[in-house]
């Protein structure tokens, strides 16, 4: 591929020393971030002006913003003129076959038991070559269609259903909301968005697996989820097989709206590379995502297991305002090597007799360092609120840290909080009386991590539980002798 | 041969533990190892089965002929070498029923033999928790966890039963136990005793012998085997104590 991405940033360089024309026919914009650029993204999308209006919105803001310092995470400054914004999904610049995709990711995907056909995608494989998927997902989209589901690309929505998105966009995370929302605000060039009329029960889960070979969303992702009264929808983001990617930056923002009765599932499996042995390299996953059970009863689900990327920043949160509307979020994140997470949960109670749920489960190996950070908050209004959160840590070998941050604020008197928070390893005494019984130590290790996740793997819908378990024992690999 | 342990000498942090054992154990025999604490005796055991830390620097061992020195600590309790542990760890989050189906299934696929299934482990589980008169909602809980100290060791014995092993290593199984957990733990090891399998009971006083009657008893005593001979000999140290031994090693 370097070939053809070394031409490619040469002629955007050069172009960019001749001064930046915009050019809609070009598939690739020179690096940086301007006011053009974001022009030139909102053209190549076909967008309405108020669209093109909201990104330069969000752009200037961002300029006067300074990046967040407060997570534990650690790494070098971020250049954000040096990176592409916008580049169209290349088939060239991948791997031609698998014979050209490293070994080692492949003999992942053997472990994990990705279907043949679908290892090529995952690895970047052009994939008009070698899958076509384009009927499964028409399939789908038909028999959705007939229930009046919306499931399409962010962008097609926007062109599609600008009133939906125009309603709903940035009415949970606010273009102002933080230095990394706003960035995706100004330029996210795609993402899923979900709408489910009242009463209806989506039969699928949907999944952006669907959507794999439809368009490569790249570094700045925005979904949105809407349902609608009585209604109920759940969603699949990401894949447990790692996925290659040439970006290191990643800001997703991801808003979910449930109104009355409504209810939203959303689970992540997260499995970007993670960097290698030595901290060299890996994704730096920096999301936001938030959501709002608006109407009265609603309620919002949030299962995570985080297993790749350098650096995790992500805190998925709750906002509820419905009375008796519900909030939970459940977590795994495992750090191994020089990996970081810094991740939890905000849950914001309004309403009354709002009742929120955490369960973080975070494990650390090597020399990674593991934080959970959440947030319990009792607005005044809040009458009979609850809250339990459960923090548990774990960790392997004695180079790795766990951290917890819990804050939590309470201005009505009679709200119920309940936190409790544990923090073991893995013993080398547990590990003899294992391999005494025959068990290797990865086996050993992957028993003892999976009966720690427990509660939070049950969450996932059954299938994804299944291939989360082996990821976590994979992920672990090498982690202790 | 079963076991047979030539010159034995194995240090922790640098420090000779072992220094010389020499112990022969055919097949379907059951000996006794006594001594006095800090003797070896748990060294020993750690030793057999391989645990890191307990370096060997002299020495040989031979298990049904071949070198088990040379085997890494899961290799040996697949060929069927089994510790009962003087202390069971606690392994919270892992059911017992998770555990024991691993562990079993490793067993089998080591023997060539084909894994069980969840429901076909479960049944022959419930088999032997009955045998042993062992609750079977021990299979649920999380591997010895909030195990009263009798419950660890009945749980021992119901993973004995259900891995099979040709050598059997108890460690000071009496420890914590009163008489009647003592006794109902004794049966369940006695239950194994057959000619194809061999037990090595470690332990410090006499009375569970009384129950697992050994063919033969040895004292160890400063890192070496100092005497041995038949089941007289526990009632001679019963009577005597160790004082002798321990002056004859030093």
């Amino acid at each position: 591929m370097s070939d053809d991405m070394d031409q490619v940033r040469t002629l955007a360089d050069q172009k960019y020393k001749y001064g930046f024309v915009t050019d809609i026919e070009s598939d690739v914009a020179p690096k940086g971030l301007n006011e053009d650029i974001i022009r030139f993204i909102s053209a190549k999308k076909n967008e309405p002006e108020w669209m093109l209006e909201w990104r330069l919105k969000a752009y200037r803001l961002w300029l006067t913003q300074t990046e967040p310092d407060w997570a534990r995470v650690h790494y070098p400054p971020i250049d954000y003129q040096d990176s592409y914004y916008y580049s169209a999904p290349k088939k060239k610049d991948g791997p031609k076959s698998l014979d050209e995709v490293d070994p080692k990711l492949l003999e992942t995907y053997e472990k994990l038991g990705v279907p043949l056909h679908e290892r090529a995608i995952l690895a970047g494989v052009a994939v008009d070559a070698v899958f076509d998927s384009v009927s499964v997902a028409t399939t789908f989209k038909g028999k959705l269609e007939e229930m009046g589901i919306i499931f399409c690309s962010m962008s097609e929505a926007v062109t599609k259903h600008p009133d939906l998105v125009r309603q709903y966009l940035g009415s949970v995370v606010p273009y102002s909301d933080n230095f990394f929302a706003t960035l995706n605000c100004a330029a996210f060039t795609d993402g899923s968005f979900v709408y489910v009329p009242p009463g209806v029960r989506c039969p699928m889960e949907l999944s952006t697996y669907f959507r794999i070979n439809a368009e490569k969303t790249g570094q700045f992702e925005r979904t949105l989820i809407i349902a609608d009264k009585g209604s109920y929808v759940s969603y699949l983001e990401g894949c447990t097989a790692p996925m290659r990617d040439e970006n290191q930056l990643h800001a997703a923002v991801v808003e979910l709206v449930a109104l009355d009765d409504a209810e939203i599932k959303y689970s992540t499996v997260q499995n970007w590379y993670p960097g290698d042995e030595n901290g060299k390299g890996g994704i730096y996953n920096f999301v936001t995502k938030r959501g709002a059970c608006r109407g009265r009863a609603s309620r919002i689900s949030w299962t995570q297991v985080e297993t790749g990327s350098a650096i995790t920043w992500k805190y998925p949160s709750c906002i509820l305002q419905g009375d008796d509307s519900v909030g939970e979020f459940y977590s795994v994140a495992i750090t191994n090597h020089y990996q970081q997470a810094d991740t939890g949960t905000k849950m914001i109670h309004l309403g009354r007799n709002t009742r929120s749920r955490i369960v973080s489960k975070g494990i650390s190996a090597g020399h990674a360092d593991n934080t959970y950070r959440g947030l319990v908050k009792i607005m005044p209004k809040a009458q009979g609120a609850r809250n339990h959160t459960q923090c548990d840590s774990l960790l392997i070998g004695d180079q790795c840290g766990a951290h917890t941050t819990p804050y939590i604020e309470s201005r009505n008197p009679s709200a119920r909080l309940e936190h409790e928070a544990t923090t073991s390893k893995i013993s080398e005494d547990q590990l003899f009386y294992a391999r005494q019984r025959g068990l290797s130590e990865e086996e050993a290790v992957a028993l003892i991590v999976n009966g720690f996740c427990r509660e939070v793997l049950q969450q996932l819908p059954m299938e994804f539980a299944v291939e989360a378990q082996k990821l976590l024992a994979i992920s672990l690999e090498g982690s202790v002798g | 041969m079963m076991l047979e342990i030539k010159n034995l000498h194995a240090s922790v942090d640098g420090r000779e533990i072992l220094k010389g054992i020499d112990l022969v154990i055919p097949d379907g025999e059951v000996h006794a190892v006594m001594g006095p604490n800090g003797s070896g005796k748990s060294t020993l055991s750690y030793v057999l089965a391989g645990r890191d830390g307990y370096q060997v620097t002299a020495g040989s061992v031979r298990y049904r002929g071949q070198d088990l020195l040379a085997l890494k600590t899961e290799e040996r309790a697949r060929l069927g070498v089994f510790l009962a542990f003087q202390y069971p760890v606690e392994i919270p989050g892992v059911t017992g029923v998770n555990f024991l189906k691993t562990a079993v299934n490793a067993v089998r696929r080591s023997r060539g033999e084909a894994e069980l299934d969840a429901m076909q482990f479960l049944k022959l589980a419930r088999k032997k928790c009955k045998e042993l008169g062992v609750g079977e909602d021990m299979l649920k809980r999380a591997v010895n966890t909030g195990f009263s100290g009798g419950e660890k060791k009945r749980y021992e014995a119901l993973q004995m039963a259900l891995l099979e092993p040709s050598l059997l290593i108890l460690d000071e199984t009496d420890s914590g136990l009163d008489i009647d957990a003592l006794k109902v733990v004794s049966e369940s090891v006695v239950r194994l005793r057959s000619p194809e399998r061999s037990m090595v009971v470690i332990t410090h006083y006499q009375r569970i012998l009384d129950y697992i009657v050994p063919d033969r008893i040895h004292i160890l005593a400063g890192g070496r085997i100092v005497q041995s001979g038949d089941k007289e000999l526990a009632l001679e140290l019963e009577r005597s104590g160790y004082a002798q031994f321990v002056g004859e090693a030093a």
